[in-house]
């Protein structure tokens, strides 16, 4: 792995790995790619959101469709743990709570597979550092 | 040097940057109350955790209280010492201490001596309210041989903390557990014996409650004496005879060696000796030893051991054989003066006497309480009887003296008996921090070069100074002698000496600060280091006092040798007179 | 199409099942059940105004809608295409209706600045971190400005430490950069110890990179090459994660020699502390870093003099440094005017306790309780009537129905009785007692004081005792008096910031719920109904039929009575197990 030997350097590996990311954001790396975060802080590990993310591992492979499935850190929603946030190709995320595999099943099916939204739906509360 | 100004107590003062307000209120005569604090100033002592919470004042423009020990003054500082809201908080912080506090005093071996018991009646303590609900924090008793941990009357002052970790670096002592829990005590709330303890009893010396105390004889002390079929010798260390006397309201520094043989003797000990005798006879082998080891180096043999180190101190080589384990062979093989009287009483006087050793008792009082430990040590036994069968402190004596209903200030001054009492000014000396190597050199340098001393007073000997070195000159041969009290300085000496930095030829080494003029047995100084300095000039002005100064001119010790002994070092001497030392690192042992 | 309807617990108990069918049946009729969805969703956090119904794509967010409403949204919104104003929520500032949820203030009520990665990024990956502005700090700090230039930053955007003191930043950073010293240290205190508090956690587990770029913009600050995390051994999660963000930034040379070729070194290690709560305070901290025992010592000498191995010393909590980076790139203007006059910026707290929504939560500081409590923290579970909050942990106080519009910031909780602390919230109903809640935080601090000094090892447990009596109806007026003097100079004497809060649970619950404490010791009785010593089962002979069951389960024979004849219990010998409450099929049993 390289060093950041500049600030210059760092900046160029910031537009690099944002260009990455906002093309995998945007879809355009390909038209279906499925982008889902877990929130893996204890609180979420502890409700088990470790299982959640195996099981969506395997079932968006078994299933044939192009996902990523991350880990992240905790949302804040600790009332509704296991909570991961899916966002479709050109749609704004959505996050879901009280993921169970029942619930990561029914999310594959009809939200991933057809855009229908389940029940369960946390709806997000604040404003991003880049609003304000 | 920078100062700043302030206001105590309506009063303007300029101290130095840095006083504390504490001292800076002593210094205009405001006494503020303290209880964890103590400033051991000659010795560089100081203990201000800021845990009690006694001394706190009122600071204007502070939100809370301020410690007063450990908060230091500030310019333009405005404090007030006894406002009601001080007042309140002392006497309720008092309350609760004394709320977790044992209220045995009837019977506490420290009560009349006791700080908590003067800061509640200074406070004006009447109840404790709410006593009937409040839970006390209670321990197990420690027992060991020298030692009595009563920690349920521990109040987390921490002064043996500081003295066992900061003065003795011995580290047998800590807080241990949190909160309502939480007190000092050997790691995982061993037993002492269990840990690197030296039994110094300089925490002992600082406890202000009954939670540290010497194990007590004087019962065994008082039974032994009313058994007619038993004869009970008495010998008293050097030191004692220098402070006895502050038990009875004497000034500190004021000698009393005579009442206090009158007094033994009135106690009803059938033969009142002393130790500084046998303090003569450990000049005799000690020096000996060290003159023999030097002649040996100084004609090429590799084997032999510098320096030497001198091995009085039973607490002294309870440390170096638990932390110097492989410096075991550099000590002096010369059994402490205690242990060489009793060999000695056990065996010549007894002889003498025509007696059995275990018809004789011997009694030793010492300003030590390692002593107490050093006695029941198994190789000073023979087939199970101890060559001293008890070791009782100067706090003890006085106790006795007391319970015998002797008015001590009005007893004249009587003698010792002969032949274990008779001493030379060389003897006396071995109470205080460079006494012994002083005593030694008198000896060795006549022995040595033949010459007669002009001068005897060694006195780039003696100080306070924590380390002391100084070059004797033997006739053209620079003799190298380092000093050390408290076993923090022994630590870095021994140190210098195991890395090979230290050129030395001889070392003194005293466990407690000052010497056994400072041992744990000792009247208390309740945080008074002064004293401890009135007792170093008693001893030395006793020794300027004898008519006979030097050890190898003691005729009972030159008729001990005549008669018994032979020479210095040998096979009988050499028998009762020397010891070997024993790897003692303790292994901890969790439950 | 969908139709999004709250699903939350307030909003549930106010009929958004019946509203759910009623949307599904009036789309049915209109033969659309296969083109509109109807979902039901977590709460919205806006219980006031619930139910909420919420219509996409356009995001038209309803309030207060009634299940009759189905009728009208489905008739005008979904088929029309118009939205219907009178359900349409109504800026309480602007006095207009709001249709766009984004445009609505209360979604605008939380700004993670703190917790601006977390939940975005991938903890363990570096590149995400940077490709989200990471490492733009340190080296925009490294380039352009001197360290004095960066604590005027840090200074003038008004950061106040977030582990509880609120001590200025900045000025803690100048203090430490003007010391002299061969060495110095950045603290980094991650030994989160309040009960329920988990805000450093989840920090060091979402973003630990903002904590290593900030400490490392410290070092520079104060000149400092060594970084040292503080974190309790309890936290694996966190250190894994700090782990691999330290070897990743390293791997990067963010961390090391000579970072971006500036010149500048600085490195991070860890050191585990056993969670003693005491080990948060600054001093007990760097005495337990230095292998001694977790105990307080006074200040001064402060560690930005002395601190750890004797060298000056930084420490900062988490939270501090998780803000420094933004405030870098953002600048101080941005930050300052977050906030209140004296307080800038956002705060984490950890909502829990009878709340709807508990969860972690950043909110600008100046917001008040009400807005955090009962619009993001969705209100009081079941329904119930809201009691009181407690901020700031153990060494906070309790505040009431009259504290909750007072904004929040350091200095507004300290003169309403509490402290912002590190950030814990709990809430507590109609059922919580306050004198039990006391007792529940002095338990806490007896169990988590070093011992070190008397009025906080022997004070807090007399302090516990005595409400331990008062709760088992023991407690006398005396004993009221007792408590209120004990805690005042406990506050005054103790020896450090543990000690001197201890008492605030039981001081703020005396000044806000002294008819509590009163009921206890005059009437003997609580409130609330939670000391079980004051609680009496009893029979009412009217109710009681006789039938004997009450008494067959009784496990310790308190009930007599013959058949078919009112039954009694024994108080004497009752254990209030409740086992004939639950056994009593003619509600004849109750607790009074």
């Amino acid at each position: 792995m390289t060093k950041v030997k500049s600030l210059a350097d760092l900046k160029k590996m910031k537009e690099e790995l944002q260009a990455k990311i906002e093309v995998r954001e945007k879809g355009e790396v390909s038209e279906n790619l499925v982008q889902i975060k877990v929130a893996m802080a204890t609180c979420g590990i502890a409700a088990g959101a470790k299982p959640i993310m195996e099981f969506l591992i395997d079932e968006l492979d078994k299933r044939g469709i192009n996902a990523v499935v991350t880990q992240t850190g905790c949302m804040g929603y600790c009332y509704a743990e296991p909570t991961i946030e899916v966002k479709l190709p050109g749609k704004d995320p959505v996050i879901f709570g009280y993921v169970d595999k029942k619930k990561a099943d029914e999310i594959i099916e009809k939200y991933i597979k057809n855009g229908e939204l389940v029940d369960g739906i946390i709806p997000t509360n604040y404003e991003t550092i880049d609003n304000k | 040097m920078e100062t700043v100004k302030l206001t105590i107590d309506n009063k303007q003062i300029e101290v130095p940057k840095g006083t504390t307000i504490y001292k800076a209120a002593k210094g205009m005569g405001i006494d503020i109350p303290v209880l964890c604090y103590m400033d051991l100033h000659d010795l560089g002592v100081e203990n201000k955790p800021a845990g009690c919470r006694i001394c706190v004042v009122e600071v204007e423009g502070r939100r809370n209280l301020a410690p007063s020990c450990s908060t230091a003054c500030m310019e333009g500082m405005v404090v007030k010492t006894h406002t009601p809201r001080v007042i309140n908080a002392r006497r309720t912080v008092m309350e609760l201490i004394l709320s977790d506090h044992p209220k045995d005093c009837l019977t506490c071996p420290k009560s009349g001596h006791c700080d908590l018991q003067d800061m509640a009646v200074r406070l004006g303590i009447r109840n404790i309210p709410g006593q009937e609900y409040a839970e006390m924090s209670t321990y197990k008793k420690d027992f060991s041989p020298a030692i009595i941990r009563d920690v349920d009357k521990c109040i987390m002052c921490r002064r043996c903390e500081t003295m066992c970790n900061q003065v003795q670096t011995v580290g047998a002592l800590s807080a241990v557990n949190r909160g309502f829990t939480a007190v000092v005590a050997p790691a995982f709330e061993q037993d002492l014996e269990k840990s690197p303890c030296t039994f110094c009893g300089q925490c002992v010396a600082v406890c202000p409650t009954g939670a540290l105390t010497e194990v007590d004889h004087t019962a065994k002390v008082i039974r032994a004496i009313a058994d007619p079929t038993k004869t009970v010798l008495v010998q008293t260390a050097p030191a004692v005879r220098a402070a006895l006397g502050e038990e009875f309201g004497m000034k500190p520094g004021t000698l009393v060696t005579g009442k206090m043989a009158a007094a033994l003797r009135k106690i009803g000990f059938d033969y009142v000796f002393d130790t500084d005798f046998a303090a003569d006879l450990t000049i005799m082998e000690e020096g000996t030893e060290l003159l023999d080891r030097l002649t040996r180096h100084l004609n090429g043999d590799k084997s032999v051991k510098l320096p030497i180190l001198t091995s009085c101190c039973p607490a002294w080589v309870n440390f170096f054989e638990h932390s110097f384990t492989d410096m075991l062979d550099v000590p002096s093989s010369a059994k402490s003066p205690q242990q060489m009287f009793g060999s000695i009483a056990k065996s010549y006087f007894a002889d003498k006497l025509g007696k059995k050793r275990d018809e004789l008792v011997v009694v030793s009082v010492m300003p030590c309480l390692a002593k107490k430990y050093e006695c029941q040590r198994d190789e000073f036994k023979v087939d199970g009887n101890p060559d001293v069968d008890y070791s009782i402190s100067t706090r003890e004596l006085a106790h006795l003296i007391k319970e015998f209903n002797i008015n001590f200030a009005e007893l004249p001054d009587e003698d010792f008996d002969r032949p274990l009492g008779e001493s030379t000014g060389a003897a006396v000396i071995f109470g205080a921090t460079g006494g012994v190597i002083e005593a030694a050199v008198r000896t060795a340098y006549e022995v040595q070069t033949g010459k007669k001393l002009e001068k005897i007073d060694f006195t780039e000997l003696r100080g306070m100074e924590g380390i002391r070195t100084a070059t004797i000159d033997f006739n053209g041969l620079p003799i190298n002698i380092g000093i050390a009290h408290g076993l923090g300085n022994a630590r870095k000496l021994l140190e210098q000496v195991r890395s090979g930095k230290a050129n030395f030829h001889a070392i003194e080494v005293m466990a407690c600060p000052g010497g056994c003029i400072g041992g744990g047995g000792q009247p208390l100084h309740h945080g008074d280091s002064s004293i401890i300095k009135a007792r170093m000039e008693a001893i030395y002005r006793e020794d300027a006092g004898k008519e006979i100064r030097k050890s190898h001119e003691n005729p009972y010790i030159q008729q001990l040798y005549e008669e018994f002994l032979g020479k210095p070092m040998s096979e009988t001497a050499h028998h009762l007179l020397h010891t070997h030392y024993f790897n003692r690192k303790k292994d901890v042992y969790i439950k | 199409m969908h139709i999004l309807v709250c699903g939350g617990t307030g909003c549930r108990a106010s009929s958004s099942d019946a509203i759910v069918e009623k949307f599904k049946s009036e789309l049915a009729a209109n033969n659309l059940e296969n083109d509109v969805q109807v979902i039901m969703t977590g709460c919205f956090g806006f219980c006031e105004k619930g139910p909420i119904v919420k219509v996409l794509p356009d995001n038209t967010f309803y309030t207060q809608v009634k299940p009759e409403d189905a009728a009208e949204i489905v008739k005008e919104h979904v088929i029309k295409g118009r939205k219907v104003n009178r359900l349409l929520y109504l800026d309480p500032a602007k006095k207009e209706h709001v249709s766009d949820s984004k445009h609505m203030g209360f979604y605008r009520k939380q700004i993670r600045i703190a917790l601006r990665n977390c939940g975005f990024i991938n903890p363990e990956n570096i590149d995400e971190y940077i490709a989200r502005d990471g490492y733009q700090a340190i080296g925009k700090v490294l380039t352009e400005f001197d360290p004095q230039q960066t604590i005027d930053i840090i200074k003038k955007s008004g950061l106040r430490g977030r582990g509880g003191g609120g001590f200025p930043t900045g000025l803690k950073w100048e203090i430490a950069s003007k010391n002299k010293a061969d060495q110095k240290y950045v603290v980094c205190n991650a030994d989160e110890g309040d009960p329920g508090a988990f805000m450093d956690r989840s920090v060091l587990e979402g973003d630990p990179h903002s904590v290593l770029e900030a400490m490392s913009i410290c070092g520079y600050c104060i000149g400092a090459s060594k970084g040292l995390i503080y974190i309790r051994a309890e936290y694996p999660l966190a250190i894994k994660r700090l782990k691999v963000a330290i070897a990743q930034a390293r791997e990067y040379g963010l961390l090391g020699n000579d970072i971006m070729g500036t010149g500048f070194s600085f490195d991070v290690e860890l050191r585990y502390g056993a969670g003693a709560f005491v080990c948060g305070e600054e001093t007990a901290l760097i005495h337990s870093m230095e292998g001694l025992r977790g105990e307080p010592t006074n200040k001064p000498p402060f560690p930005a003099e002395s601190g750890y191995m004797g060298k000056p010393t930084n420490v900062n909590n988490v939270e501090t440094f998780a803000n420094v980076c933004p405030i870098i790139l953002k600048g101080a203007d941005w930050y300052s005017s977050i906030g209140t006059e004296k307080s800038k910026g956002t705060k984490v707290f950890a909502l829990a306790g009878k709340i709807n929504n508990v969860g972690l939560i950043e909110v600008p500081m100046g917001i008040t309780l009400r807005e955090v409590i009962f619009e993001i923290g969705g209100g009081i579970k079941n329904g119930k009537k809201f009691k009181a909050v407690q901020t700031g942990g153990p060494s906070g106080g309790c505040l009431t129905e009259k504290h909750l519009d007072i904004p929040i910031d350091f200095d507004n909780l300290i003169a309403a009785g509490s402290m912002m602390g590190s950030g814990g919230m709990i809430v507590m109903d109609e059922d919580d007692c306050m004198v039990s809640v006391a007792k529940f935080y002095l338990d806490f601090t007896v169990e988590e004081s070093c011992g070190k000094c008397a009025p906080c090892r022997i004070g807090n447990k007399r302090l516990y005792e005595l409400l331990d009596k008062i709760t088992k109806g023991e407690g006398t007026m005396d004993d009221l008096d007792r408590l209120r003097n004990l805690s005042k100079v406990i506050k005054d004497t103790a020896l450090c910031g543990l000690g001197q809060t201890s008492p605030n649970p039981v001081l703020s619950t005396l000044d806000n719920f002294y008819d509590e404490y009163l009921a206890h010791v005059q009437d003997k009785k609580c409130p609330a109904g939670k000391c079980k010593a004051l609680m009496k089962y009893v029979i009412d002979p009217e109710a009681c039929v006789g039938c004997t069951a009450c008494a067959r389960n009784c496990p310790v024979n308190a009930i007599s009575g013959e058949r078919k004849k009112p039954h009694s219990i024994n108080t004497a010998i009752c254990i209030k197990c409740g086992a004939c409450i639950e056994k009593c099929k003619f509600d004849a049993i109750s607790i009074k």
